[in-house]
């Protein structure tokens, strides 16, 4: 099958009829019995309603509006989510004709801020791109999701495709675009290849392309692929890489929305915010800005993993507290651990420390407390995980990631990353502490784009609540967490039955012992690799 | 649009098609630098890697210069100059794979296949990627094989996985297939 091709999915070619509008209408209303009747065959799926939801307490605790057709509706059938009111709030804005400066100031009203972690007006960017006359003017998608820890994005592309391509062409009237790029990522393979049906069949339909509905407004969109590049998800790398270039931020010397993509009017909106827009203009901007809180309207999407019970997507309106999500839907810390910490934005975020559970989540309360909303990566750590080795991670990850374009990143994030390395392999002194933090607050202040600005977030935050663990690696040598490899001694207990396998394994030879006697660990030579540990058959190693 | 290339390419030997596929390719696309990261995959899915010769080759139909092809080829983690195993082994090391032990799992494949991340096997059957989040964190830690996505990896599983593909690749025939995306349903 070409990438292409249609499913035996149906598709309508609407612009053929009288009235392309009342075609569309008319196909949800027929198509629509066909979708109750698939849906009241699965036990997973109730009515919700004019609309479904998955059935069971981790749905029905969730608000799920940008989530509500996933995993509910086909993603491979287009007259599935017509059949749920997709492709009417267009067809309306058609039909009336409206204002582009009504929508803009409607999607200003509703408040709904940037869901990719900037949190900026979506309808102040809007104004700005519709301010500006240009020959072009174009909508990107940036679909570019590479926190580790989320995949909210991921499952919108796959799952209802067409409520993005539905933002994007709603994006496109409202600021005067005939052109949209979806810039995704490569891992994403099951995305892209759903991406490219859900166009081929409303383009077929008149959905998308020349002449919407018949209509004036014209708007096509084209996929573009990444490559492996988390920077790429800044926006103006993004933009570099679209256009054939190494992703290296640019000088902000201009606003995306007067010069952008190759130098013309541009609006980069995350995926989750394009999967907003529909609804707010189907229910009205006043109906999304009652949800949330003042600072933050609408819903977000949580990817809450790590040491969860109940790992997955969690939507919820903005303002509730991190207790309801981590265990009124999460259902609490796995395997019965203790919530040590919440680490919130990825690599650009910072770690809520257990004590501050019932803080409510938007935009502003998590910057207070020094982290930031993100993406919606919600990482929950136990009392096995290390505060500084999970600082180390991050600076790790942002040091590969580093576009080299910048100094203070470039050089300032490796030299963190050295102090980290030493801290966690016990080489670290007190003067290293004072050091880190100014080293921090200096690539924060100075660094060209988002992914230097905060990279020293994780950094910053673990000193601000966990300082006494740091302590405890430099002062005392000790990984309290039990994860520092090299801080950790490697012990063998009386419940040894000395069969001499470890002793054979090690790699320094550093056991010894008479057969069938316990067994001994020279610590002076052990290089704390763990073999022992796992050949043992009895497990009588211990690691502390 | 295009003229006939004039970088000479293979006109003989196993890479000669591919050449012939290449061209053909660009010809499709504008000859101008926004055309470069789609062809740069394109190559990469065709050949497993972007040959010097490739690198020519792109720089001349899109007119663009070869030191520009050459920094696109480096920056992107994509885009490889040595040849990518048949069997591209990404463990995913993502936050929340990395703290379900992730790195125990890239260390297992490393130790078990006898090269670092970053490395191919000599047999040119597996190559390790390091990666970051792959996008499937509830399943954590993940590890994908070319498309295939396996979940919810332990180390004791690496040696079973790795024996899995070996004998897939001899029941397809040992014949080194381009590194592209030949998938396997686990």
């Amino acid at each position: 099958m070409s990438e292409t091709t249609i499913t035996q999915a149906e598709v309508r070619p609407l612009t053929l009829a009288e009235n392309p509008f009342t075609a569309l209408r008319e196909w949800a209303a027929q198509h629509r019995p066909v979708l109750d009747q698939r849906l009241a065959r699965r036990t997973d799926v109730v009515p919700d309603g004019r609309y479904y939801k998955l059935s069971g307490p981790f749905y029905s605790r969730q608000t799920r509006i940008v989530l509500r057709n996933c995993e509910i509706t086909d993603p491979l059938q287009i007259a599935d989510y017509i059949a749920l009111d997709g492709y009417e709030a267009l067809a309306r804005t058609l039909e009336q004709m409206a204002s582009q400066s009504q929508m803009v100031a409607d999607m200003r009203a509703a408040n709904l801020r940037g869901r990719g972690g900037a949190g900026f007006n979506t309808g102040r960017k809007w104004a700005e791109a519709l301010k500006h006359d240009a020959r072009h003017k174009y909508v990107i998608c940036n679909a570019d999701e590479g926190d580790p820890g989320a995949y909210m994005d991921r499952s919108l592309l796959e799952n209802d495709p067409h409520a993005v391509l539905e933002g994007m062409a709603l994006a496109g009237y409202a600021i005067g675009a005939d052109h949209g790029f979806i810039y995704v990522r490569a891992e994403y393979p099951t995305a892209v290849k759903r991406l490219k049906i859900a166009i081929a069949q409303a383009e077929a339909c008149g959905l998308l392309g020349e002449h919407i509905l018949g209509s004036d407004f014209s708007f096509k969109i084209e996929l573009r692929l990444g490559a492996g590049a988390f920077v790429c998800g800044e926006g103006t790398a993004l933009m570099e890489s679209i256009e054939g270039r190494r992703g290296m931020p640019r000088v902000k010397e201009y606003r995306t929305a007067e010069k952008g993509l190759f130098g013309y009017p541009t609006v980069i909106n995350n995926v989750e915010t394009l999967g907003n827009v529909h609804w707010i203009y189907l229910n009205g901007w006043q109906w999304f800005h009652d949800i949330g809180t003042e600072d933050s309207s609408g819903t977000k999407v949580f990817a809450l993993v790590g040491k969860i019970q109940n790992a997955g997507l969690v939507e919820v309106p903005m303002g509730t507290t991190l207790r309801e999500i981590v265990y009124d839907i999460g259902g609490g810390v796995r395997e019965g651990g203790q919530l040590k910490a919440v680490q919130t934005g990825g690599p650009s975020g910072g770690c809520i420390p257990a004590d501050m559970i019932d803080i409510p989540v938007d935009f502003g309360s998590l910057a207070r407390v020094g982290s930031i909303m993100g993406s919606g990566g919600m990482v929950i750590l136990d009392d096995t995980d290390c505060m500084v080795d999970i600082a180390r991670f991050f600076m790790e990850f942002t040091v590969d990631e580093s576009c080299g374009k910048c100094t203070p990143c470039r050089v300032g994030n490796k030299r963190v990353l050295e102090i980290l390395n030493r801290i966690t392999k016990g080489q670290g002194s007190l003067q290293d502490l004072s050091y880190l933090e100014e080293l921090c607050e200096v690539i924060r202040d100075t660094s060209l784009c988002g992914l230097g600005q905060a990279a020293p977030n994780p950094v910053l935050s673990t000193l601000q609540y966990f300082r006494a663990e740091y302590l405890e690696h430099i002062e005392h040598k000790h990984c309290p967490a039990g994860v520092c490899r090299s801080l950790l001694n490697y012990e063998i207990t009386d419940a040894c039955v000395g069969c001499g396998l470890c002793t054979r394994k090690c790699p320094t030879g550093c056991i010894s012992g008479e057969k069938k006697q316990q067994h001994h660990i020279d610590q002076s030579h052990c290089v704390k690799c763990g073999t022992c540990i796992q050949v043992c058959p009895v497990h009588a190693i211990e690691r502390h | 649009m295009h003229d006939t290339p004039r970088t000479p390419v293979p006109q003989n030997g196993p890479e000669a098609d591919l050449y012939r596929q290449l061209i053909e390719y660009i010809k499709t696309k504008e000859p101008k630098e926004s055309s470069l990261i789609d062809v740069m995959h394109f190559t990469q899915d065709l050949f497993g890697y972007v040959p010097k010769t490739a690198q020519l080759l792109i720089g001349e139909m899109l007119n663009i210069h070869t030191t520009k092809v050459y920094g696109v080829l480096t920056f992107y983690n994509y885009f490889t100059e040595v040849p990518k195993g048949r069997y591209a082994i990404s463990v995913c090391l993502g936050t929340a794979c990395y703290v379900k032990g992730g790195a125990e799992v890239l260390a297992a494949f490393s130790k078990e296949l006898g090269i670092k991340p970053g490395d191919t096997t000599a047999d040119r059957l597996f190559s390790i990627v390091q990666t970051r989040c792959l996008g499937d964190c509830s399943n954590a830690p993940i590890v994908m094989i070319n498309d295939d996505l396996l979940p919810k990896v332990t180390v004791k599983q690496v040696p079973g996985i790795i024996a899995r593909y070996r004998k897939l690749a001899q029941d397809c025939g040992q014949a080194a297939a381009p590194a592209g995306k030949e998938a396997v349903s686990s």
